[in-house]
C-alpha cells in the first residue's frame, strides 16, 4: 500500500511521515508531485498557515484537479488542520477563498464571545476530549472511546453544510468545535494526530486501514 | 481545553543543560533521553529553548528537534536564535510545531507579523523574559536574560499580540531556578492583557505552585529542573494541576 503525503511548502511533513510510519505504512512518500497521486492508495494532506496560502500553494502545483480525481476513484484522503479546512468550499479567513469544494461548507473564526459574556482566548492550544457527532464505526475514529483527548492547534474550523458529515467536535467554553468531519472517502480532522500520541497514532492507523469506497 | 503541563528543556550545543536564574550551566545529559522519557510519562508539550543561539546562533537545535520528533509525537515548541522565516521553516521542517522568539523580535518585531502571516497565529510564540523592576512593574530582557531593552513586559506582551503572536510564552528570571513558585503577578499581569494563551515558566518549587499559576490566568505551565533532576514526576505535577 502506497501512502502518498502532499508537499506544497506549508507544513511539518517530517512529523506526519514518521507518524505514518509507526503506524504500519512501509510505502511512504512526500511528494510535490502532482502526478504521483495517480499511484497512491492513501493520501494525506496536511498543512499549517493561511487558507489563502495553503491554495495558492496546491494550485501553483497543480494539486487541485489531482486530488479531485484521486477522490473521484474512491481512494481514502485524510487531511489534517489546514489540509481539512481546504477540503471545504471556502473559508472566511482573510476574505473569501475557494477551497477543494470536496466537502459542502464553509471555515469559520471560532467565536471569540461565550453565551456567558466571557472572552475565549484564540488560538486554541492545546488537548480536548472529542465527542461524537455521527457514528465512528468504520471511520478514522473508530475504536475510540468518546472523550478520547487530542490536540489541537487553531482559531478557525470547519462548519459542514450537512451536518451529516460532521464526525467528531470538542468544547471550547460552551461553544461545539468542529474536530473531524468525513464524507465517504473523504475525511478531515482538525486536531494533529501526528502530536496527539498513542491516540493519534491510532487514528491514523485506523485511516490506513480504511477500505477505498470504489 | 484543559490546562497544559510542558516540559522545559534549555538546550546548549547537544545538551540538556540547567541554569540557575540562568547562570551557572550544568550540563544533564541527552535532551532526546529527557523528551522521550517524558513523552512516555503523558506529557502535553515539550517546549525547546537554545540558551546561547542568540549570541552564537543555531549549531544542534534543528539536529535535536528532528531527532526527538522521530519518537515523540506531542508538541514541540522551539526558541532559541531565530531570526528569519527561513530559520523558522527549518525548525517546522525538522518537526516543531512553533516557534518561540524572543532577542530578534525585540530587535524587530515585524517579524512576529511575518512569522504570522506566513505560517499562522499559532505557530508564532512570543517569548518574554521579564524581570521586576519594582512591584507590578517588569522590564523585557533578550540574550537569555544577559541584555535588558527597556520595553516594558505588558506593553510589549500587548504589540506582541496585536503583531500576530498567538500564544505568550513568560519566563520571570527573578524566579527561574529558584523553586519559590512562579510570578503570580507577572500572569495576572499579561493574562489580562492579552487575549491568547499563557504559558507561565520559571519558579516551580512546590505542591500548590502550579494551580496558582493557572488561577493567575497561565493556560500552560511550563516545568524544567524538577523534572530534569526527578524531584517530581509528571503524574504528581498533573495532581497538582488538578487543584487550579
Amino acid at each position: 500500500m502506497k501512502v502518498v503525503i502532499i508537499d506544497y511548502g506549508m507544513g511539518n511533513l517530517f512529523s506526519v511521515r514518521r507518524a505514518v510510519e509507526v503506524s504500519g505504512a512501509t510505502d511512504i512518500e512526500v511528494s510535490a508531485d502532482p502526478s504521483r497521486l495517480a499511484h497512491a492508495d492513501r493520501v494525506i494532506l496536511p498543512g499549517v498557515g493561511a487558507f489563502a496560502d495553503g491554495m495558492a500553494g496546491l494550485t501553483r502545483a497543480g494539486f487541485v484537479p489531482a486530488i479531485r480525481d484521486y477522490v473521484a476513484h474512491g481512494r481514502p484522503l485524510l487531511g489534517i488542520c489546514l489540509g481539512m479546512q481546504m477540503l471545504l468550499d471556502q473559508s472566511d479567513e482573510f476574505g473569501d477563498t475557494a477551497g477543494l469544494g470536496l466537502i459542502p461548507g464553509h471555515v469559520r473564526a471560532i467565536d471569540r464571545d461565550t453565551d456567558d459574556g466571557k472572552r475565549r482566548k484564540l488560538p486554541s492550544i492545546g488537548w480536548a476530549g472529542l465527542q461524537p457527532e455521527a457514528a465512528w464505526q468504520g471511520t478514522i475514529l473508530a475504536g475510540l472511546t468518546p472523550g478520547a483527548a487530542v490536540y489541537f492547534l487553531h482559531s478557525f474550523h470547519a462548519v459542514p453544510s450537512d451536518h451529516a458529515d460532521l464526525l467528531a467536535s470538542y468544547d471550547h467554553l460552551g461553544t461545539k468545535v468542529t474536530a473531524a468531519i468525513r464524507r465517504g472517502n473523504v475525511t478531515g480532522a482538525q486536531f494533529h494526530p501526528e502530536k496527539s500520541g498513542p491516540v493519534g497514532l491510532g487514528i491514523i492507523a485506523a485511516f490506513l486501514a480504511q477500505t477505498s469506497t470504489a | 481545553m484543559s490546562a497544559r503541563l510542558i516540559a522545559r528543556l534549555d538546550i546548549k550545543g547537544p545538551n540538556l543543560i540547567k541554569g540557575v536564574q540562568m547562570e551557572g550551566l550544568r550540563v544533564m545529559g541527552d535532551p532526546y533521553d529527557f523528551a522521550r522519557r517524558y513523552y512516555e510519562a503523558g506529557v502535553d508539550e515539550l517546549l525547546y529553548i537554545d540558551i546561547v543561539a542568540s549570541l552564537y546562533g543555531r549549531s544542534k537545535l534543528t539536529e535535536v528537534v528532528r531527532r526527538t520528533a522521530q519518537d515523540v509525537f506531542v508538541p514541540m515548541t522551539v526558541g532559541g536564535g531565530i531570526r528569519s522565516i527561513e530559520d523558522v521553516t527549518e525548525l517546522l521542517r525538522a518537526g516543531a510545531d512553533k516557534v518561540a522568539i524572543n532577542t530578534a523580535a525585540v530587535a524587530r518585531p515585524d517579524l512576529i507579523a511575518e512569522v504570522a502571516n506566513r505560517f499562522g497565529s499559532q505557530c508564532m510564540v512570543l517569548s518574554i523574559e521579564a524581570k521586576q523592576q519594582a512591584p507590578g512593574t517588569w522590564e523585557v530582557y533578550t540574550e537569555t536574560g544577559r541584555e535588558h531593552s527597556g520595553l516594558d513586559v505588558v506593553e510589549w506582551a500587548r504589540r506582541g499580540v496585536a503583531l500576530g503572536a498567538g500564544e505568550v510564552l513568560v519566563t520571570s528570571i527573578d524566579r527561574e531556578g529558584t523553586r519559590k513558585g512562579f510570578d503570580t503577578d507577572l500572569i495576572k499581569a499579561i493574562a489580562a492583557a492579552v487575549e491568547v494563551p499563557v504559558i507561565a515558566s520559571g519558579g516551580y518549587g512546590a505542591a500548590g505552585d502550579l494551580a496558582a499559576a493557572l488561577g493567575a490566568g497561565a493556560d500552560a505551565v511550563a516545568v524544567a529542573d524538577a523534572l530534569h533532576y526527578g524531584r517530581v514526576t509528571l503524574d504528581a505535577l498533573r495532581q497538582q494541576m488538578q487543584g487550579a
